[in-house]
């Protein structure tokens, strides 16, 4: 098969309004054989980001360079980047063999080597006689996997993905994500997917970018992300999390004394924080636990029970603390689920090792930078 | 691996019913016909005497004239019997003398003989000499000597050619206006062949489609463009640029006729402007020609052409561009092999609609046509208004609507009907 490429974005931006950015200066490098997937809520600079790399938006200053070669003054048609659409883009009025065969035919190809790779790459997603169907035809399985097939077949440098997945009911996407899994692990290719489902990048990334407001919050892997997540906004919007108001008291090695709002203190791993001051504390549910339990924990809250959500596989416990603020539980649906009386008072308990204390959101760091002079000129050229 | 290996979704089985669920589901199922029937019944009655039955009217007068046949109707029943070949019986001249008789004495004779001089040229003297001779002579020495008084009055009575010719004219159902339309006439013998005098109405119908393809070509140039543009702005200008299309709909067609006879006339805005920036000498000779008629016609008909074009591209995801180019195609090729037949159905609707409603345009050709800008339904309107000719003017609109049923025929061979999209 192909060679597949490296990747690099230096500073790359992107101002459509010549007043604010919505990508800020992104930096960004994926090896061979990646599976990056860029994360973020919808407006957040990820699909501008992927629309950039493959031409179909100007850069506004900064290079990407892919495989050695800068590559923003490469008209689309050239960059052979393979794309699949979120609405699949698959032409209507051509069959699947010949939607295949487009790409080919506009590089030249014999027509029986055509023949042969249609075949072959129907064969791989599994469509091997489908051939002379028409993408009307089709349902949105068989049409993603048609387009992953497109966007395959002229041995592109990147595989890029807006948001491939987006369209198909929950199962179905389930399915596919095994199944561009699988096609990635077996051809090596590299991959740029965009995204705002962090299941979806959580399960199938190499590594994830999570972005917001045109800034890379934090590229790092799936574990990573999850468990060690960056700052406030990456610890809320992947998976769930308490974020519980405090101050910070002090910082020594790493670790946080936090007095919460409560009035309970508390010691967590200190993120981005530089001195005493005001703090959030994130905690996931899940590592949250209604005392007594069997095992010693050496962070402690009094909490009051409010409601309990059945949830099926899991319970989702709320509690309220001293202050007023709601606080989230997550346990097992089974035996050892405590059962709890509304109103009743309990202790919370967890470890300081899954407590984070981050900046609270909103912090200096995370404004939108102004328009630098060097890009302002970018933008008057 | 297998992939789509969904749980089959568990079908409805036939379930027997009882006599009394059956009757309730067929007699709602009845009650929702009716309903709907009931719904249309209006617009079927209207469909029905605004539309059908004059459309049968036409196709029934085109063909039908029945003239001759009530004139002289005991000659035709006695040349019923006759082989055509020889001179007819006493029996045919008898009954003929009769007929002439009492028309002569009805003053219908002119009428029989302008009729039969359309099919046997130089008949109407023979007939209007014989009728005067029949006149003065009774009832009861016609059926003695009926016949022999006419093959003494003119030779051409004892000619089968002339008696032919008596027997077609005398059909109620007959070609001829068809043949009229098409430049066609038959010769004393019946033969069909081209006619000497004037040929007018085959090249009318050619120029009226050549017309209507200039128009229809114009209308692409200028639509197509300005429905891409639109279908690609913004909502708030598309909106404002889709009432500026849709602003002429709104003025009375007249307005916008008369608008160009001020555009185009020898000394209007068009030449005036044209000469004041030097560009030329003299005025263009614009108004009453064939050129006034296209360009009226373009402006008035090209609504028709982007509004289709525009719903229809409006529909077309910027990601199929997108999806060529990533595949390598640049953008030209793309449009080519892409974004084109994706709105074939919007091109080919709106081409249709340009098309079928141009040929059959009258009040434009009218006003600015000049006589070169005439179009077909122009002179229909001057058979059915001017020339009183009802039965030409049926046969020319009825093989308007043939061409129109021909073109719509071959278009679906080729493109599909099915095809089409209007929204």
């Amino acid at each position: 098969m192909s060679e597949w490429a490296s990747l690099r974005f230096q500073n790359v931006k992107k101002s459509y309004d010549q007043k604010t950015m919505v990508v800020q200066g992104f930096d960004l490098d994926v090896a061979k054989g990646e599976f990056l997937t860029l994360l973020g809520p919808s407006g957040s600079g990820k699909t501008t980001v992927l629309m950039m790399l493959a031409g179909f938006e100007d850069v506004t200053s900064g290079e990407i360079i892919l495989d050695g070669e800068p590559l923003t003054r490469t008209a689309p048609w050239r960059r052979n980047i393979g794309m699949v659409f979120q609405n699949y883009a698959l032409f209507p009025h051509m069959s699947v063999g010949d939607n295949l065969a487009y790409p080919l035919k506009l590089r030249n190809m014999p027509r029986a080597e055509v023949t042969k790779r249609v075949e072959e790459h129907l064969e791989l997603v599994e469509l091997g006689d489908f051939a002379k169907r028409y993408p009307g035809q089709l349902s949105g399985g068989q049409r993603q996997r048609v387009a992953l097939a497109r966007a395959l077949i002229f041995e592109p440098s990147i595989v890029l993905m807006d948001e491939p997945l987006g369209a198909l009911d929950k199962k179905l996407r389930e399915q596919m994500q095994f199944e561009i899994t699988r096609l990635h692990q077996r051809l090596g290719f590299t991959v740029i997917y965009v995204t705002h489902d962090q299941t979806e990048a959580l399960t199938m990334s190499d590594r994830i970018a999570v972005f917001n407001e045109g800034v890379v919050q934090q590229c790092a892997s799936p574990s990573d992300l999850y468990e060690r997540p960056a700052n406030a906004f990456v610890a809320n919007f992947i998976g769930e999390n308490n974020m519980i108001g405090g101050t910070a008291e002090r910082i020594d090695d790493g670790k946080a004394t936090v007095r919460l709002a409560s009035g309970a203190t508390v010691t967590a791993q200190a993120s981005g924080l530089h001195g005493p001051g005001p703090c959030v504390l994130s905690v996931r549910p899940e590592k949250l636990y209604v005392q007594p339990t069997a095992h010693a924990y050496d962070n402690e809250a009094p909490a009051r029970f409010l409601v309990r959500h059945y949830v099926g596989d899991f319970i989702r416990y709320f509690f309220e603390l001293g202050d007023g603020s709601e606080v989230a539980v997550k346990a097992l649906n089974d035996p050892s689920a405590p059962t709890l009386a509304e109103g009743q008072d309990v202790t919370l308990a967890w470890l300081s090792q899954d407590g984070f204390a981050f900046p609270p959101p909103g912090a200096p760091q995370n404004a939108p930078a102004p328009l630098t002079n060097e890009t302002e000129e970018e933008l008057s050229r | 691996m297998a992939i789509g290996g969904r749980t089959a979704a568990r079908r409805t089985t036939d379930v027997p019913l009882t006599h009394d669920e059956t009757r309730t589901a067929r007699l709602g199922l009845r009650r929702r016909q009716r309903r709907a029937f009931m719904l249309v019944v209006p617009l079927l009655v209207f469909l029905l005497l605004a539309f059908l039955a004059p459309i049968g009217s036409m196709l029934y007068r085109s063909a039908y004239n029945p003239t001759v046949a009530n004139l002289i109707p005991g000659t035709l029943v006695a040349l019923r019997t006759w082989d055509g070949q020889s001179v007819p019986d006493r029996d045919v001249l008898t009954a003929m003398a009769a007929d002439l008789r009492r028309l002569a004495l009805s003053r219908e004779s002119g009428r029989l003989a302008a009729e039969i001089n359309r099919t046997y040229p130089g008949a109407s003297s023979t007939i209007n000499a014989a009728a005067r001779g029949l006149r003065r002579v009774d009832e009861a020495e016609i059926a003695s000597a009926g016949a022999d008084t006419l093959l003494g009055a003119n030779e051409r009575w004892s000619d089968p050619r002339f008696w032919r010719a008596i027997r077609r004219a005398g059909a109620n159902f007959t070609a001829d206006y068809y043949l009229t339309a098409l430049d066609l006439e038959r010769d004393a013998s019946g033969a069909v062949k081209s006619r000497e005098s004037a040929q007018i109405y085959r090249q009318l119908y050619g120029k009226t489609l050549g017309m209507a393809l200039t128009i229809t070509v114009l209308c692409v140039l200028l639509g197509y463009p300005l429905a891409y543009h639109m279908a690609n702005a913004p909502a708030r200008r598309a909106n404002l640029m889709m009432v500026l299309v849709l602003l002429p709909f709104w003025t009375s067609l007249l307005v916008r006729t008369t608008a160009w006879i001020a555009l185009l006339q020898t000394n209007g805005v068009m030449n005036s402007t044209l000469m004041s920036l030097g560009l030329i000498s003299e005025p263009f000779e614009l108004l009453y020609t064939r050129n006034a008629t296209i360009i009226a016609m373009t402006h008035i008909l090209l609504p028709f052409m982007i509004l289709p074009l525009y719903s229809v591209m409006r529909g077309i995801d910027p990601s199929y561009m997108r999806a060529a180019m990533s595949l390598g195609a640049r953008p030209l090729g793309a449009f080519a092999r892409i974004y084109l037949p994706m709105t074939m159905p919007g091109l080919s609707a709106g081409a249709l609609l340009v098309f079928i409603i141009s040929v059959g345009y009258y009040i434009t050709p009218a006003l600015v046509g000049g006589t070169d800008g005439q179009m077909i339904s122009n002179i229909i309107a001057f058979h059915m208004q001017q020339s009183n000719n009802w039965e030409l003017a049926a046969a020319l609109g009825s093989l308007l609507l043939l061409v129109i049923v021909a073109l719509y025929w071959l278009y679906d061979r080729l493109v599909g009907a099915s095809n089409i999209k209007l929204g």
